[in-house]
C-alpha cells in the first residue's frame, strides 16, 4: 500500500469550505433566508463562516434569535457585539411575548425550551422566511445523524425522518412550496471538537461563560444548574459556589454547568478531548425526557 | 495537528446481518468515541429489550421506527478520529429497497466497505452493493470478511472469499481492493492486528483507513480546473465600491493569479486577477478551497457558470447520456419533463429515452427496457432547455454529476452520471 500523499488541506480547512459553499448555495437559491442565532458556539462559528462565503460584502440575509427571556446575560452581550461589528439585522422573537400573545400556550409544566418551538413556527411564517440556518450538528444526537443538510419542513413546520429528500454529492435540493421552507445546517459534519478547534483557530469571541468561572449552582436531577430568580430551589435544593463551566448554552433553567479549570481556549480542548460524556448528555435537561426526545420535538418543527 | 491527513469518506456495505452496525459501533468504541452516556443509555436499552449482550447497533440506529422494527432505514452519518485522521461514516442500510440510500451514501465516499459473513461467503447483497460502489466510482473498496471466529480464523476461508470477490471486481472494473479478515464482535485486526490470524500480513482495517488518499487530497479527478460560480459578490460598500468576484468552490486542478481561464457556457476568455478569502489575498487556489475570483476585464459571469483552464475545458451541450438511479415510485419514461440540477445550474429536461436497464447484480444491460422502477439504474438520454458544462464522471465527479427534481412535487427523484454528450455545441 503506497503511503498517501499529503494532504494539502487539514481537515479544518475541508469542513470550513463545505460549509461556506452550503451558505452560498442558499443565499443563492433561497429568497429570503436567515440564520438563527442562539449566542451559542456554534451559532457564532456559524457567523464567521458566513461572513466568509460573501465577504468583502456584508451577510446578505439576517439574524433570528428566539428569546425565552430566560437567557444568560453573558450570551446576549456575546451577541450584540457580533451584530454590531457585521452589521446585520437582528430579530427577536420573544416567548414571553408569544405566551402573551395567545400564540404558545404556558401551562407552568411546559419547558421555555419547548415552548421555543411555537414561537420560531410564527416567526417563520410572519417575517416569511424560507430558509433557516441552524448550527445543529449530527454528532450532537442520534435523531440528528439522521437528518439531511437540507431539511425539508412542511406547511407546519414539520419534519418528516422517512421522507428526506437523498442528498447526493453536494447537489442540494431547495426547491420548496408556498409556506413550506428548509432548515439547512452547513454544520453538520462537524463535531464538538472541531468546533473549538474552529473557535482557537479563528480567535473567536464567544459568551464568557464557556470559560471556567466561580458561579452559585445548585445540584437538579443531577445536573448543575445556575441559581437565578427563574430557577426557584425546591425542597432540599442547596447553591453552593464551585468553579464551572458550559458546554452548551441555552435556557438557564435547563442547561448545566460542569466543574472545570478550563479558563482558555487550548484548556477547552484539551478537555474535552478527553471527556467521558457528551454535551448534551452532561448538561441538557431538555433531552432527557425520553430516548427520542429530540426525534419528537423535531418532527413537531424544533431546529 | 502536524501529521493531519485531513478527512477521510467512509461509505459501508452489505447485507442485513453481516454485523455492520457492529463493526462500526466496534470502530467507534475502540477509538474512544463513544460516550458514557451514550453507551449506558444503549445498554439500557438492550438490557429493556432482553438482550444478554449490549447491542452496538443501538448506537447507529436512531430512529424510533428504526428501534420498532430493529433495522437501519436512512442513512446515518458517524464521526470519528485517531490522532492521524477524522473519518466520516456513512452507515448505509443493507435492504435491497433502499438502493437509493447506498447510492447517497456512496456518492461521496472515498472508499468503500463491503462486509461479507465469513460463514457464507458473497451473497447476493454484497455482489449487488459492489456494483454500485463501481458505479459510482468510489475510488477505494475494502473487503471486510467478518465473524472469522465463527470459522477457527480459518485462512482457506478467507481467501476463497477473497479470491470470489477479486474474480468479481475484475468483471467490474473496480482498481484498488483491499481485503481484511476480521471479527467485529471480539476486534481481530480492526483497530489492532490479530494474533489469531498469524498468516494475515495485511493490518488492521483501521490502519488502512488511516493511510489511504482520500479524494480530495488526489486534486479532484483527472479533468482540468473547475470553478462552478455559485454567488455574484458585490458589495455596496464605500470600501469596496468597484469590488466584482465570482464565489465558489474550486472542484478541480488548481487556479492561480494571472492564469489565463475560459468562462463557460459563453466561451469568453479572460485571466484571474485576485483570489480573495475573508481579508486576505491568496497567490493560488486548490481543489476543495471555497474562494471568490476575480477576473481581469469586464466580462458577463453569473451563477451557473463556470470558470476552467483553457488546456482542459470541459463540454458545454444540451444533450446528455448518463447512468440514472430512479428513486421515485412511479416510473421514469420517455418525454418525461424533469428539472435538472448540475453543479450551479438548473435547467428542464426532457426523457429522450431509456437507452438499457443495468442489472444491479451482474452490471449487464438489458437493451429492451423502456422505464426505470424504483431503486431501478439504467442508461438515459436527456435533452435540455439550456446548455450545461460537464465532464465524464469517470474524470470528474463533481461535474460529472446531477441530481433529478420532480417539478410537481420539488422532490430528488433521480441521481445520475454522465457517461457522453451529443451536439457539442461549443469547444475550444
Amino acid at each position: 500500500m503506497p503511503a498517501a500523499p499529503p494532504a494539502a488541506l487539514t481537515h479544518l480547512d475541508v469542513l470550513e469550505s463545505e460549509s461556506i459553499h452550503i451558505i452560498r448555495e442558499v443565499a443563492a437559491e433561497l429568497e429570503r433566508p436567515v440564520l438563527m442565532f442562539s449566542g451559542g458556539k456554534d451559532s457564532i462559528v456559524m457567523l464567521r463562516l458566513a461572513e466568509r462565503a460573501f465577504a468583502p460584502a456584508r451577510i446578505p440575509f439576517g439574524l433570528l434569535q428566539v428569546d425565552t427571556g430566560f437567557d444568560f446575560p453573558e450570551v446576549l452581550a456575546t451577541r450584540d457585539r457580533w451584530v454590531e461589528r457585521l452589521g446585520i439585522e437582528l430579530h427577536v422573537a420573544s416567548v414571553e411575548q408569544a405566551i402573551a400573545d395567545g400564540i404558545v400556550v404556558d401551562d407552568g409544566k411546559t419547558s421555555r425550551n419547548r415552548l421555543q418551538i411555537g414561537t420560531l413556527l410564527h416567526a417563520i411564517e410572519e417575517r416569511g422566511y424560507t430558509a433557516a440556518f441552524g448550527g445543529g450538528r449530527r454528532d450532537e444526537e442520534k435523531a440528528r445523524a439522521k437528518e439531511r443538510i437540507y431539511s425539508h419542513r412542511d406547511d407546519f413546520g414539520q419534519w418528516d425522518p422517512k421522507n428526506q429528500r437523498p442528498e447526493l454529492w453536494s447537489l442540494y435540493n431547495g426547491r420548496i412550496h408556498e409556506g413550506e421552507h428548509m432548515r439547512v445546517f452547513p454544520l453538520s459534519n462537524w463535531t464538538e471538537l472541531d468546533i473549538w478547534q474552529y473557535i482557537a483557530r479563528e480567535e473567536l469571541d464567544i459568551p464568557e461563560i464557556y470559560y471556567s468561572h466561580r458561579r452559585r449552582v445548585f445540584e437538579r436531577d443531577g445536573m448543575l444548574l445556575s441559581e437565578s430568580e427563574h430557577n426557584p430551589l425546591r425542597p432540599g435544593e442547596e447553591v453552593t459556589e464551585r468553579q464551572v463551566r458550559f458546554r452548551t448554552v441555552g435556557d438557564l433553567t435547563l442547561t448545566g454547568c460542569v466543574d472545570s479549570d478550563a479558563s482558555t481556549v487550548k484548556q477547552i480542548i484539551d478537555e474535552i478531548s478527553v471527556a467521558r460524556l457528551t454535551e448534551r448528555g452532561a448538561t441538557r435537561g431538555d433531552d432527557r425526557f425520553s430516548e427520542a426526545a429530540m426525534e419528537d420535538r423535531k418532527k413537531e418543527g424544533y431546529f | 495537528m502536524g501529521t493531519d491527513l485531513g478527512l477521510l469518506r467512509v461509505a459501508t456495505a452489505g447485507s442485513v446481518d453481516d454485523g455492520k452496525s457492529t463493526l462500526i459501533g466496534r470502530l467507534l468504541l475502540d477509538s474512544k468515541a463513544i460516550f458514557e452516556d451514550q453507551l449506558e443509555a444503549v445498554e439500557a436499552t438492550s438490557k429493556a429489550k432482553g438482550h444478554d449482550h449490549t447491542d452496538l447497533a443501538l448506537l447507529t440506529d436512531g430512529l424510533r421506527s428504526e428501534r420498532e422494527q430493529g433495522i437501519t432505514i436512512d442513512v446515518a452519518y458517524r464521526y470519528f478520529a485517531t490522532p492521524k485522521r477524522k473519518f466520516i461514516l456513512a452507515d448505509t442500510p443493507g435492504h435491497a429497497q433502499y438502493t437509493r440510500n447506498m447510492v447517497t451514501g456512496a456518492s461521496t465516499a472515498d472508499l468503500g466497505l463491503v462486509l461479507v459473513d465469513a460463514r457464507h461467503g458473497l451473497t447476493e447483497q454484497s455482489r449487488r452493493h459492489t456494483v454500485l460502489l463501481s458505479l459510482l466510482q468510489v475510488p477505494h473498496v475494502a473487503l471486510v470478511v467478518n465473524k472469522m471466529d465463527l470459522v477457527g480464523y480459518d485462512q482457506g476461508v478467507f481467501e476463497t472469499i477473497e479470491k470470489d470477490f477479486r474474480d468479481f471486481t475484475d468483471r467490474l472494473g473496480v482498481p484498488e481492493i483491499s481485503a481484511f479478515p476480521i471479527s467485529a464482535l471480539i476486534g481481530d485486526n480492526v483497530v489492532e492486528p490479530s494474533e489469531e490470524t498469524p498468516w494475515f500480513e495485511g493490518g488492521s482495517l483501521l490502519a488502512h483507513l488511516e493511510t489511504v488518499a482520500s479524494v480530495r487530497g488526489r486534486e479532484g479527478g483527472s479533468a482540468g480546473a473547475r470553478f462552478p460560480v455559485q454567488y455574484v459578490i458585490r458589495p455596496q460598500t464605500g470600501e469596496h465600491r468597484d469590488y466584482r468576484g465570482y464565489a465558489g468552490r474550486v472542484e478541480g486542478g488548481t487556479f492561480e493569479v494571472g492564469q489565463e481561464v475560459v468562462v463557460l457556457p459563453s466561451g469568453m476568455r479572460s485571466t484571474i486577477a485576485g483570489i480573495d478569502t475573508l481579508g486576505q489575498e491568496h497567490e493560488r487556489a486548490t481543489t476543495s478551497q471555497s474562494v471568490v475570483l476575480r477576473l481581469a476585464g469586464d466580462i458577463d459571469v453569473s451563477r451557473g457558470d463556470l470558470v476552467a483552464d483553457v488546456e482542459h475545458p470541459p463540454a458545454v451541450t444540451r444533450e446528455l447520456t448518463a447512468t440514472v438511479c430512479w428513486m421515485a415510485t412511479g416510473a421514469l419514461h420517455s418525454r418525461q419533463k424533469l428539472l435538472l440540477k448540475h453543479t450551479t445550474r438548473t435547467v428542464r429536461a426532457i426523457v429522450d429515452g431509456v437507452n438499457a436497464k443495468v442489472d444491479i447484480n451482474t452490471l449487464d444491460r438489458d437493451g429492451s427496457a423502456e422505464e426505470l422502477g424504483l431503486n431501478e439504474i439504467g442508461t438515459v438520454s436527456l435533452r435540455l432547455s439550456q446548455p450545461v458544462v460537464v465532464d465524464p464522471y469517470r474524470e470528474q465527479r463533481v461535474t460529472g454529476s446531477f441530481i433529478l427534481i420532480d417539478p410537481a412535487t420539488g422532490g430528488t427523484v433521480g441521481a445520475g452520471m454522465i457517461e457522453g454528450t451529443h451536439g457539442l455545441e461549443y469547444s475550444i
